[in-house]
């Protein structure tokens, strides 16, 4: 007898939307899914917190950096190139190296979230640095002349200028930051990434693509609050134009074309 | 910090450069693998997306199609990819290439996106004056693309390519962790013996590669610029040059006042992908 899973498949092939996996991949898919979700959900959770600390590191750190790099052109040069220097490095040597700098173990989380941190504030900082860049002048001129002191015009005139072109850096971020966490794996970190090799040592192809699923569901989602974040926070970008587009992009993972 | 003197005293260490060691070992021939399949994939991938954004650029045709695929690509997991295809291609071709194949498709595939943005973007990014002003003196559509807007944006082709290598280099660690060669064999036979001079001087010696071949694509994108608003800094006007095409001249007056960068005097919907798609990859 056929559970409800095989009944899926075979609507589903009708319709002609699934051509590659037999009856009983389909089945043996989902089985492997429900007899592990417990595995991959806290692979995923793992994941997560791994792709999140960079993040917030990130923005935090990259931010006030951007600021000083658009204030000081002299920091500016090497701020900026010091960041994609550092961003040339390769993932892998990265975390391979870094336990000898910290004095961690290979296999310590903490040697991905540093690396990663590191390449969340490379890439960041640069985008920060062009989100500053592109407040007009005259507004900050006005701001200084109205008597706003540097500090406050930065929280109420600055920040909020370069909002949008942050947000749409902190996406590209974010975006980059899932997908390289699953790299951590190699080095012995237990998140989705552990599907991938996991699935490749077994031939097992489903494994894989659940994984891959799984990883782009978790870059959506941050994505998704990402956005939201923005929309809360910014509630004045909202009316920037072309509501179709901004739809089209909602709809994909595109993470450039909205806020810039 | 003994580590690392250690490991470069091993990269310096003439014994490991004898041709016929063990594997990992004659270092010069993972360097060499590692470059070829970097080649390799990066020129096909080029091959691919070349035509494609330098059409697409000219054309303003699908331009919501390159922002979405370089977006989505970001997300894309690197080892997934390298692992769904072993898999789905180990069971069609003879173990022995199987490796080999599912790499060079799995860098093509990662090389494509910033080949395409990079082409895309340097061509929309020419100024339309400067196009209309080539199609008024009699230039047939090709000779604009060929004449005029590749030579004014091969510092932004020569970007999306730079940084497709790079993303390639790094994705060949990657895959030779798993099973092909290259310089990830040295990281991963020394992570499994727990040989620190053998990860360490791997993982330098990768690091090293990817800084100079950054450093020499930076140095073609610099050769490459002419006048106009350039990448990271435009200085208030600049003086008339002639362009590629000899007939065309480009009165280069950048159109912002103050111009800190060129993302100024660029429309808002370029900005994004200028900016974003075109440097940034991952690894």
């Amino acid at each position: 007898m056929r559970g409800y899973s095989g009944v899926d498949a075979a609507m589903l092939r009708e319709e002609g939307r699934i051509r590659w996996l037999s009856d009983e991949d389909w089945d043996a898919a989902l089985n492997w899914i429900f007899a592990n979700f417990g595995l991959i959900w806290s692979l995923t959770v793992t994941h997560v917190a791994l792709a999140a600390v960079p993040v917030v590191l990130g923005f935090v750190v990259a931010v006030p950096l951007g600021w000083v790099a658009t204030r000081w052109r002299a920091v500016r040069s090497v701020i900026v190139g010091g960041g994609s220097l550092l961003y040339t490095i390769p993932s892998l040597p990265l975390f391979v190296i870094l336990p000898y700098l910290l004095g961690t173990r290979i296999t310590d989380p903490v040697n991905i979230v540093v690396g990663l941190s590191v390449y969340a504030v490379a890439i960041m900082v640069r985008l920060a640095a062009d989100a500053f860049a592109a407040v007009p002048a005259d507004v900050v001129d006005s701001a200084t002349a109205v008597g706003f002191s540097a500090w406050k015009r930065f929280w109420a005139v600055e920040l909020p200028l370069a909002g949008p072109v942050l947000l749409a850096g902190i996406r590209v971020v974010s975006a980059s930051t899932v997908a390289l966490v699953s790299v951590g794996a190699l080095v012995g970190s237990a998140n989705i990434g552990f599907l991938f090799t996991d699935g490749r040592q077994r031939q097992f192809l489903e494994e894989i693509l659940v994984g891959v699923v799984a990883s782009l569901v978790i870059a959506l989602v941050f994505d998704t609050v990402l956005v939201a974040l923005g929309r809360i926070l910014m509630p004045w970008s909202r009316r920037t134009p072309r509501r179709t587009r901004q739809m089209r992009s909602n709809a994909t993972l595109a993470t450039i074309e909205r806020g810039a | 910090m003994q580590f690392f003197l250690s490991a470069v005293a091993w990269l310096l260490d003439p014994a490991n450069y004898r041709p016929g060691l063990q594997t990992p070992l004659p270092i010069q021939d993972r360097i060499g693998e590692h470059l070829l399949y970097t080649f390799i994939s990066v020129a096909i991938a080029a091959l691919i997306a070349l035509p494609l954004g330098l059409y697409i650029g000219h054309t303003g045709r699908g331009r919501g199609f390159v922002i979405a695929f370089t977006g989505s690509m970001r997300a894309l997991p690197t080892l997934g990819l390298l692992g769904t295809l072993f898999v789905v291609i180990g069971m069609t071709v003879p173990f022995t290439q199987t490796a080999f194949i599912a790499s060079i498709i799995a860098f093509v595939v990662l090389a494509i996106p910033s080949i395409l943005a990079g082409a895309y973007a340097g061509v929309e990014s020419v100024d339309p004056q400067t196009v209309d002003a080539a199609r008024s003196v009699g230039m047939t559509e090709l000779q604009i693309l060929f004449k005029v807007e590749i030579p004014l944006s091969l510092p932004l082709i020569i970007g999306g390519i730079r940084a497709s290598v790079l993303q390639v280099i790094a994705t060949v660690v990657i895959a030779s962790y798993i099973s092909l060669g290259g310089l990830g064999a040295i990281i991963s036979t020394g992570i499994s013996l727990n040989d620190n001079d053998l990860i360490l001087g791997g993982a330098l010696l990768v690091t090293v590669l990817a800084l100079v071949i950054d450093g020499l694509f930076a140095l073609a994108q610099h050769l490459t610029r002419r006048g106009g608003p350039s990448r990271t800094r435009s200085t208030g006007t600049r003086r008339t040059r002639r362009s590629g095409a000899g007939r065309t001249r480009r009165s280069a007056e950048v159109r912002t006042r103050r111009s800190r960068t060129d993302i100024r005097s660029l429309p808002l919907r370029r900005r994004a992908v200028t900016v974003s798609s075109v440097d940034e990859r991952d690894h």
